[in-house]
């Protein structure tokens, strides 16, 4: 079985490990901010840089090349923003961060913001974590107290202030342009790119950068041992570890921290999370959260594809594709925000749609017409299908909604949305068509999903 | 609209903390559904007045994100998992027990007036499916027979 290496999730429920400053002290916090806060900023941005860093949020983007997009002659204060907001459906990795090591994630950001020089920052959790966001006030207000932040930090003239906002139950916050509108106390309406690229025009119309918890707790790590170092970390071009989240129809659903791309999805479902449930089979998988295209236990992958500076073939089965940003996307879907969700074969393909078109439905913002007209049609024809008249042709009647929304919107949403939609449709076509007759009968209430 | 001291408090010291004063909305939205119980119309111009902004750019929140209501609720709020991984371990059935033990349908204040239950989009805890949020609490896990202990020991504690 392979083995995890726990880099961020290292004291993750470690008996006696308390989110306390004294506790991480013991564990030597704050040692990699006393060492970088000597160094110069553009060195620090270089280790990212080199470290291959990529964003964990969702988009994969790279870190370093983010933050040197960052306008730094505009004059104006530049701002760091701490994506805190964890919604994608599967992804359940920034709560344990956020409430076990919230010191982890402090100092990551006072690393970060020096390297930037970004003197406020902003942490933005999601509502619902209401005890997360008193956790982290609380440490913040202990490495002020310690001199880790807040004024002149540990005698060297840079100061930082760290204010923890929290937002109330939209999933659209997670998406960053979304979230700075927010953060300015608005409906959070995604802006358009261009111009609005936060890099140049974030919050307050200043130079903003936005990063996911997990991958702001991995520059603490890249500055600990330099860029260079981790980039041996996981494989070429998908750097580091990263966290994934196992979740529905397995044994021992939960968080697994991976060198990226050294574990299969068969793996990690299998010897990692203890295969099926009792006289179950695997039936289907959300790779990357539940945006994320779904894929079908007995389909087959197969194409070319770069290794070193080689290019091979693969023919891949689901259960052989490594659980990284490309491979993930060579098979048609993506890593996503690491959540696995996972459905056997007691499953009905046009309900789980069905859930999931009601989660999206529920949360576009409505700005544009496309998704918001989109996503609540696709709703009403799942709803349709599961509680009332199920037609032959309701696949194929979806997957022209689907159609198009996707690359008609402001935001990706509506990828988001659209994408579940026309894979459900694609990969299991036959049971949308048979759903008319074959409707699941005498469904146990534990089946029910939407 | 009467608001404790410690709300006030509150009120004053968050304020400060952003550049810009209307960036406050939220927090003080948040603050003032704790001490209320929900945002009145009230609320709405009381808060616009504390941020030098015109009701509807308030209103216009209150009406757009989910954790903000404008009608009172129960004594606890039963926040159920409706998005997927709890669902699939069984969510939609955690939530019918809970409106049976309380006999209550979702979105109602409860005959006894003690909950409203609610049905919530993801919690982001997939992995210990399904889960509930009562208040500010997560349990995690909760099948039947855990919701069944959880209702049980909100009426006790209603009975204190």
């Amino acid at each position: 079985m392979p083995e995890q290496r726990r880099i961020i999730f290292k004291h993750i429920d470690e008996p006696g490990y308390s989110p306390d400053l004294a506790c991480y002290l013991r564990h030597g916090g704050y040692e990699v901010l006393r060492k970088s806060i000597q160094r110069k900023p553009s060195e620090l941005v270089d280790e990212v840089k080199a470290s291959g860093l990529r964003g964990r949020g969702g988009a994969g983007f790279p870190c370093g090349v983010k933050w040197s997009l960052v306008d730094r002659k505009s004059g104006k204060p530049i701002y760091l923003v701490v994506n805190a907001d964890e919604s994608e459906p599967g992804t359940f990795k920034d709560r344990y961060i956020i409430h076990q090591d919230p010191h982890q994630l402090v100092e990551s950001i006072v690393i970060s913001s020096y390297a930037n020089d970004v003197k406020q920052a902003f942490i933005y959790i999601r509502g619902e974590f209401p005890h997360g966001a008193r956790i982290l006030e609380r440490a913040i207000a202990e490495a002020r107290a310690a001199n880790f932040a807040g004024p002149n930090i540990l005698g060297t003239g840079y100061s930082l202030e760290i204010n923890v906002h929290r937002g109330a139950g939209a999933y659209i916050c997670g998406e960053e342009t979304g979230l700075i509108e927010s953060l300015e106390g608005k409906r959070p309406y995604p802006r358009i790119k261009p111009p609005f690229f936060p890099a140049v025009l974030g919050l307050y119309q200043c130079p903003t950068i936005v990063n996911n918890v997990e991958t702001l707790c991995h520059v603490r790590h890249i500055a600990d041992i330099g860029g260079a170092a981790y980039s041996k970390i996981g494989t070429p071009n998908n750097t580091g570890t990263r966290i994934l989240c196992v979740s529905g129809h397995v044994r021992r659903p939960g968080y697994y921290e991976f060198e990226v791309g050294r574990v299969t999805l068969g793996e990690l479902l299998n010897d990692v999370c203890g295969g099926p449930l009792p006289g179950r089979k695997f039936k289907a998988v959300i790779p990357g959260g539940s945006s994320a295209k779904v894929l079908r236990f007995g389909e087959r992958f197969k194409g070319k594809r770069k290794v070193g500076g080689d290019t091979v073939d693969f023919d891949w089965a689901v259960e052989d594709i490594p659980m990284d940003f490309d491979c993930l996307a060579l098979a048609g879907s993506m890593g996503g925000s690491g959540g696995v969700i996972v459905m056997d074969d007691t499953a009905s393909m046009v309900d789980v749609l069905g859930n999931i078109n009601e989660f999206y439905a529920h949360e576009s913002c409505g700005q544009c017409t496309p998704c918001r007209e989109g996503s609540l049609w696709m709703k009403r024809i799942t709803h349709r299908m599961v509680h009332g008249v199920a037609r032959e042709e309701d696949g194929q009647l979806l997957k022209s909604v689907a159609d198009q929304i996707a690359g008609r919107t402001i935001c990706a949403f509506g990828e988001a949305c659209a994408w579940p939609t026309q894979s459900f449709v694609a990969k299991f076509g036959d049971e949308f068509k048979a759903y008319p007759t074959n409707r699941p009968q005498g469904r146990t209430e534990a089946q029910e999903l939407v | 609209m009467q608001l404790k001291a410690e709300t006030l408090r509150s009120i004053d010291e968050v304020i400060p903390r952003y550049p810009v004063k209307r960036s406050a909305a939220l927090p003080l939205l948040h603050l003032v559904q704790e001490d209320q119980g929900y945002i009145s119309h009230e609320a709405i111009e009381w808060i616009a007045g504390r941020l030098e902004v015109p009701p509807i750019a308030i209103y216009e929140l209150v009406t757009f994100y989910p954790m903000f209501r404008q009608k009172p609720i129960g004594r606890r709020h039963i926040k159920v998992c409706r998005t997927l991984s709890c669902a699939l371990m069984g969510g939609y059935k955690t939530c019918a027990e809970f409106e049976r033990q309380f006999a209550t349908k979702r979105g109602e204040v409860s005959p006894d007036g003690e909950v409203t239950i609610e049905f919530v989009e993801c919690l982001a805890s997939c992995g210990s499916a399904p889960v509930v949020m009562v208040d500010d609490d997560l349990h995690e896990r909760v099948d039947c027979a855990r919701a069944r202990e959880l209702s049980a020991r909100i009426k006790d504690e209603a009975r204190k």
